[in-house]
């Protein structure tokens, strides 16, 4: 993939992330969730659900979403929108992983989910 | 210009009217709908899982303010009519006329009073109404209150078991020989009556009241043979009359009841009636399917439809939770009749079918009722069985040699046979609805109203949609894990053991799982499933644990966690509530509270400092008090013999064994208990799931209590003499559920399904099954026993806990 414009950052090792979990990312726009998934791809979204704030980080992974820890909305890690019944969205970042280590977007970190 | 309609009585039939009624002519009429009660329609026949505490009077509301409002009805409840001026076409009630072109009286009946002496003391009810069933609740709310029912029909006895639900003392006092004398034969009463014994209720047949007793409320019940029964409530439910008073005074056509023809048009025309209190070629009515079939005719003639109604057979079911009962048609004995018999005694399973001239005419089940709408289908019917008279008994899957597929019953069912007595709703009427697209049991209640009235024929409901969608229906009996499988928790607990599944792969392979890795429901169940019965083999996974098990704090709405440390048995010293103080003040610690079991909460936790703050109550000897788990919380004490007065044992030095042993151990839901000194019960032990009781002989041992959600005291397991021995049961009964229980089930929840006879047997009076779940459970112990604070006061778990990266010092361009 190809974005234009990007500053890919290296913000640690695959391997600092446990199968079907994840890490954050502290931005000054607030934290950021960066998930591994069971086939070891990885994504970032807003660590922040929009129903009460719960932290996605910490939801159970499963297949490429996660389930909120808090009230259990699901959310697609590829769209940040929430599955099911309930009805809102999380930002998400460009995320990849060149040789064992998990690259993001910083431009659009710094800059914050609006940009 | 529309027309006023007047109705007499909010009641099930008459609320029924208004539906067909107001679903023709939205804008046609103007009603005004008079009723006694201050209420409006509720699900009269639903009031008894409302008296057993099954269901709320909110869950019964059948026509709530919204649908009043939604169709302009003037509700004028709480305002009992007065008279029925006919001449100038006006009802009254003590607050004022409203005129009419059309009335419906639909004043139902009214409960039959014994005129005995002491029959009109306070503490003597029927049961009617919600007014009645509130009484019986509130009577019931008494420690140890007693109860006598008299009448042995389907009201009484549903008042019974729902008084006994309640926690009541309950007699049954009934006049005939056997229970519900009009529905059943003598040998399915006494199946009935041995059941409702069983569940402790008492029963006296062939008893006649012959005095209330009592000065200013009612004290007792004589019988004629002297015996007498100690009561607080008297519950009368010996029969109903029509209530027919107002019509009577206006001068109506009556017999027994409110006399109407085949239009439900009373001697007036323009009055009609409909319900209890009307009377059809001298026949009284108290089912609600055929009030149901009047309303219809009802509605009908009100909008100058042609419609007439004519009675069918009912059948009936009693709705007590637990008891299986079926009777439909004439089983009386008489010349030419011919009965077929079936009986299974060890399963207490009765089956009789009356014969006449090759056709059924009545069918009496006890036990095992799956059959009765087949069976009902060919009495109404007058079918020939000559042909299949040999297999009859055995019901429709042993017709035509169909096998054994359990759906093959109800798909042999005719389109017109009847699958909801309630409304009255044929097989035809749901085949239609799911040929129009219906898929779920929602969809066929929304659009037939089948199965919801009193429910009992959900599960033919849905073998309907399985039969007829075939592999577009899954049947729901069986409710799944989760969306991942069809499989119930009790199936894949059993597959995991009989397969000797180990691995969450291994289980979602075998077992067909629909996603790739599970779900957020049921990785956590197969997580505990797989540690629970393979401890050496399955490694605890941390990613299908919930967060508070994963990060072994409990998370708050804000995203902070709470930190308890243990106190075993409650039990504290000035140096760990140093260490405890010591860590309020350096991780700054917004709150700190008591528990209610016992010990100390630190709460507003950031992650990072989980384990730095455990560290430190690590170095003063505390450990994870495992206030976030699927496992053991606490063991909750009084301060038994070292110090009170009245102490019987030593509680708070069990309570720590207890402890000591049991702490480290998931188990399929948290799993609280409590060691009182003395039957005082200071620990309140009697509300844990399992909660010892110390007497002088020795310890008392509950299980299954509950007081969250719900409210329950404990069930005795058993007694025993010694302390060692009530640890070891305590040890087994918590391996026991560990091995059996479905994930989330608490221990009482879990006993109501297996029961506690089947869980004494296995513990209590098998020695050996005793000793080897023990040791099954000292062997998971020897893995799982970990403070996981201290594993994880780690270089590496500090890493783990902390953000990944930091990019708050990175300037924005």
């Amino acid at each position: 993939m190809n974005w234009p414009n990007q500053n890919w950052l290296d913000i640690g090792a695959l391997n600092d992330i446990p199968q079907r979990g994840a890490r954050v990312v502290k931005t000054v726009h607030g934290c950021v969730a960066v998930f591994r998934t069971g086939d070891d791809q990885v994504f970032a979204i807003d660590d922040r659900c929009p129903h009460k704030g719960g932290p996605l980080s910490e939801g159970i992974v499963h297949g490429h979403a996660v389930t909120c820890p808090l009230h259990n909305w699901v959310f697609s890690l590829e769209t940040g929108m929430a599955q099911g019944a309930d009805e809102g969205a999380v930002a998400t970042y460009p995320a990849r992983i060149e040789g064992g280590r998990i690259l993001l977007d910083a431009k659009r970190l710094i800059r914050g989910a609006a940009a | 210009m529309k027309r006023k309609l007047v109705i007499i009585g909010a009641g099930m039939a008459s609320g029924r009217v208004l539906e067909h009624l107001l679903a023709a002519e939205p804008e046609g009429w103007d009603v005004t709908l008079f009723n006694a009660e201050p209420r409006g329609n509720y699900n009269r026949i639903m009031l008894s899982p409302v008296l057993s505490g099954e269901k709320t009077y909110q869950d019964i509301v059948t026509h709530d303010d919204d649908f009043y409002a939604q169709h302009k009805i003037n509700c004028r409840f709480g305002e009992a009519v007065v008279r029925i001026d006919r001449e100038n076409k006006v009802v009254y009630s003590n607050e004022g006329g409203a005129p009419y072109d059309k009335l419906l009286i639909a004043t139902g009946s009214a409960p039959f009073i014994i005129p005995v002496p002491g029959h009109d003391l306070p503490g003597v009810i029927t049961y009617r109404d919600m007014d009645d069933t509130q009484a019986m609740i509130d009577a019931s709310d008494k420690p140890g209150a007693k109860a006598v029912v008299i009448g042995g029909g389907l009201l009484g006895l549903e008042a019974a078991a729902g008084l006994k639900a309640r926690g009541m003392e309950v007699a049954v006092i009934h006049l005939m020989g056997h229970l519900m004398e009009r529905q059943l034969d003598p040998a399915a009463g006494y199946l009935l009556q041995k059941d409702l014994e069983a569940r402790g209720i008492t029963v006296h047949c062939k008893g006649a009241t012959k005095a209330i007793l009592g000065t200013d409320r009612v004290e007792a019940v004589l019988l004629d043979d002297g015996t007498v029964y100690d009561a607080d409530q008297v519950c009368m439910a010996v029969g109903i009359r029509p209530e027919v008073r107002i019509a009577t005074d206006a001068a109506l056509e009556i017999g027994r009841g409110i006399t109407v023809n085949d239009q439900m048009v009373t001697s007036d025309p323009d009055i009609l009636a409909v319900g209890e209190c009307v009377e059809h070629n001298a026949q009284l009515f108290g089912l609600v399917a055929p009030l149901y079939d009047q309303a219809k005719v009802v509605a009908a003639t009100l909008l100058n439809k042609d419609a007439a109604f004519q009675p069918v057979q009912t059948a009936t079911k009693l709705k007590v939770t637990g008891v299986d009962l079926f009777s439909a048609g004439d089983f009386a004995d008489a010349n030419g009749r011919e009965d077929i018999v079936f009986r299974d005694p060890a399963r207490g399973v009765y089956k009789r079918l009356v014969i006449e001239d090759n056709r059924l005419i009545g069918a009496v089940m006890y036990g095992e009722t799956g059959d009765g709408s087949w069976f009902f289908g060919l009495i109404k019917d007058g079918t020939d069985i000559s042909d299949m008279r040999d297999t009859l008994i055995f019901g429709p899957a042993y017709q035509g040699g169909t096998g054994a597929d359990p759906l093959a019953a109800v798909a042999a069912l005719p389109l017109d046979a009847e699958i909801c007595g309630c409304n009255g709703i044929c097989k035809g009427t749901i085949v239609s609805a799911i040929e129009g697209g219906a898929t779920s049991l929602a969809d066929i209640k929304a659009q037939t109203k089948a199965s919801a009235s009193c429910g009992t024929c959900t599960g033919l409901v849905e073998q309907v949609l399985a039969s007829t969608l075939g592999d577009a229906f899954k049947m729901p009996a069986a409710q799944p894990m989760c969306g991942c499988t069809d499989l119930t928790h009790e199936d894949v607990r059993r597959l995991i053991k009989a397969r000797e599944l180990k691995s969450m792969p291994a289980v979602m392979q075998e077992l067909g799982w629909k996603t790739s890795c599970g779900c957020h429901v049921c990785r956590p169940a197969l997580n505990f499933y797989l540690l629970a019965d393979w401890p050496e083999d399955y490694h605890d996974d941390a990613q299908s644990r919930f967060v508070n098990e994963r990060n072994h704090a409990n998370i708050q709405k804000d995203g902070t966690y709470s930190v308890v440390p243990r106190m075993w048995g409650g039990m504290t010293n000035p140096r760990e509530l140093r260490a405890v103080a010591d860590a309020a003040d350096k991780y700054d610690i917004p709150a700190v509270k008591v528990t209610g079991g016992q010990r100390i909460d630190l709460l507003g936790v950031k992650k990072e400092h989980l384990p730095d703050i455990w560290a430190d109550l690590n170095a003063a000897g505390l450990v994870s008090g495992h206030a976030y788990s699927k496992g053991l919380r606490t063991v909750k004490t009084c301060v038994g013999t070292d110090f009170c007065r009245f102490g019987t044992q030593d509680s708070t030095g069990l309570g720590i064994k207890l402890e000591k042993r049991l702490w480290g151990s998931w188990t399929p839901h948290k799993v609280k208990l409590a060691v009182s000194g003395c039957p005082r019960n200071c620990a309140e032990a009697t509300c844990k799931d399992v909660g010892i009781v110390c007497v002088d002989s020795g310890f008392e041992i509950g299980v299954g209590g509950a007081a969250g959600m719900d409210l329950k005291e404990t069930e005795r397991l058993a007694k025993v003499a010694t302390e060692a021995e009530a640890i070891d049961l305590t040890v087994a009964f918590v391996q026991l559920y560990r091995e059996h229980a479905k994930y989330l089930d608490r221990p009482y929840k879990w006993l109501a399904k297996v029961g506690l006879e089947w869980v004494q047997a296995q513990i209590v009076e098998d020695m050996d099954n005793r000793a080897a779940l023990i040791k099954r459970f000292d062997l998971s112990q020897t893995i799982y026993q970990r403070d996981p604070w201290a594993d994880r006061a780690t270089p590496q778990a500090r890493a783990d806990f902390a953000p990944l990266a930091d990019l708050t010092k990175e300037a924005a361009e």
